[in-house]
């Protein structure tokens, strides 16, 4: 859309909206990959400072969703206009939450401190972190591009993360079978894996926005999906 | 735009409009206009002013032949006949497809007679009768409740909302099957216009109607279908959701959402 409304205040405040969005997904990648970070060198310091960042990402968000409805009350956007509206809403919304995520797993590193560790559980979540930042990668990258393709990548490969996390699942039991001096490491490592496949379904709702955005289409409801860790523990019980 | 597609054939179209051309002399208004007007729906008009939606409406109960120099071209059918036939008897046809103009235009006469008037012209009725049409065509138009205790006070004393809700009473009073509107709510203030929009949205029940308006946010409101217009061409023809959140056409997107283009 590269024309311009002919009230150029409109252009500002769509601008305004999509600036924020930006600096919300810049925050939250990067408290992500911190809150990481911290946990893998249990380091509490970083931890800490990534538990401080989540309320800039919860001011934007309230930030967006005023802007977001004083737009609506002003000038009462149509098509496109209408779509990126809802879409600076949505998507702030699953940003805010994956801000919040990535706090989780920074109190855990925090809690984990006192614990002894146990590298070789962690090198799993590592492998589930890479592929969660990088679908929330694509996601930003779809929405700063308006590239509905991208988006519907994101969409797909969200599936790898469900099957990551089967796989973690199943080592952080054996883990804990094999010495219970570890179930309270793994237990918590167990909340962390079940946080980063949340970030990774808070990217495909944000692909699926960006598909909105762009084409004014909704993605079908039902996503492919990997094996759900929990549900494959009671069958096998 | 395939689910509109698949609506459209399911739905009884009250009126066809085939590759209609519109000549104001030699100016060429319509470019070849294609589409339907379905039964018992509210379909929008929308485009930038000089795009020929009025243009399409005057023609749809043959208002242009009041005037010299001015004749279409193609096919209006209305239930299977084509009402551009110069055989066609435009009385009749006024009373089947009847019109609302932008200004509120009640004759200098009583609120009743306004009414009575019309129904007069077509048919003879006992006054007992004509009281009851009178009473059911002021309700329907839901003014009745304003103007019951003064039906022999002058049309032109009702405020501007009043008047274009008695406009439509004259309309509604001599039964005909399709509305034209044009702009109604244009001279109306906000509670006048909700007033006029609650009544389109009864009228649908018993009338196809068309409405012309310059007010994205009332076409989006009132209608279920909704065409684009643009020097004289129609641009885009969907079901207004499908138009007012993702119009397929490029211009139609630029003109709802006030851009240049």
């Amino acid at each position: 859309m590269t024309d311009l409304h002919t009230v150029r205040a409109y252009d500002a405040e769509l601008e305004a909206l999509g600036r924020k969005i930006a600096e919300m997904g810049g925050i939250a990648e990067k408290m992500l990959s911190d809150a990481m970070d911290a946990l893998a060198n249990l380091d509490t310091n970083l931890a800490r400072s990534t538990v401080a960042c989540d309320l800039r990402l919860d001011v934007l968000q309230r930030e967006i969703e005023e802007q977001a409805i004083m737009t609506i009350a002003r000038r009462q956007p149509l098509a496109a206009d209408l779509r990126e509206i809802v879409a600076a809403i949505r998507i702030s919304g699953d940003l805010e939450r994956v801000g919040d995520l990535a706090k989780n797993i920074a109190k855990r590193a925090l809690k984990l401190s006192a614990e002894t560790r146990m590298q070789r559980a962690i090198i799993g979540l590592k492998s589930m972190h890479e592929t969660a930042a990088m679908l929330l990668k694509d996601a930003l990258d779809a929405y700063a591009l308006r590239d509905a393709d991208r988006a519907r990548q994101v969409w797909t490969n969200d599936v790898e993360l469900d099957a990551l996390e089967d796989s973690v699942f199943r080592d952080l039991l054996t883990f804990m079978m094999e010495d219970p001096r570890n179930i309270s490491f793994c237990a918590h490592l167990l909340f962390v894996s079940k946080n980063i496949e949340r970030i990774g379904d808070h990217s495909t709702n944000i692909a699926e926005t960006v598909v909105y955005l762009v084409t004014g289409e909704v993605l079908p409801m039902d996503r492919p999906k990997g094996p759900s860790p929990a549900s494959d523990f009671q069958t096998s019980k | 735009m395939t689910s509109g597609a698949e609506v459209r054939n399911e739905l009884p179209t009250k009126i066809s409009v085939k590759d209609l051309k519109f000549f104001y002399g030699e100016n060429l208004a319509l470019k070849s206009i294609n589409m339907p007007l379905y039964a018992n729906k509210v379909t929008a008009l929308i485009g930038p002013s000089g795009c020929g939606k009025s243009t399409l409406l005057r023609v749809l109960n043959r208002m242009y032949d009041l005037y010299p120099r001015q004749r279409a071209e193609g096919e209006v059918i209305l239930d299977g006949t084509n009402i551009l036939d110069p055989h066609q008897d435009l009385n009749l046809l006024r009373a089947r497809v009847g019109m609302v103009f932008q200004k509120p235009t009640p004759f200098p006469m009583t609120i009743y007679d306004n009414i009575a008037f019309g129904i007069k012209l077509y048919e003879k009725l006992p006054k007992s009768e004509l009281d009851g049409r009178v009473e059911a065509a002021l309700r329907g138009a839901a003014i009745w409740d304003e103007v019951q205790d003064k039906l022999n006070a002058s049309g032109l004393s009702l405020s501007g909302g009043q008047q274009q809700r008695l406009c439509i009473a004259r309309t509604v009073a001599i039964h005909p099957e399709v509305i034209l509107f044009d702009e109604p709510c244009s001279a109306l203030d906000p509670i006048s216009t909700a007033k006029v929009e609650e009544l389109i949205d009864e009228l649908k029940e018993n009338y196809t109607i068309a409405i012309v308006t310059h007010n994205m946010q009332q076409a989006a409101r009132v209608s279920e279908y909704a065409c684009f217009m643009y020097l004289g061409e129609l641009i885009e023809f969907a079901t207004t959701s499908q138009l007012f959140t993702s119009p397929e056409n490029t211009r139609t997107q630029n003109y709802i959402t006030g851009r240049f283009g």
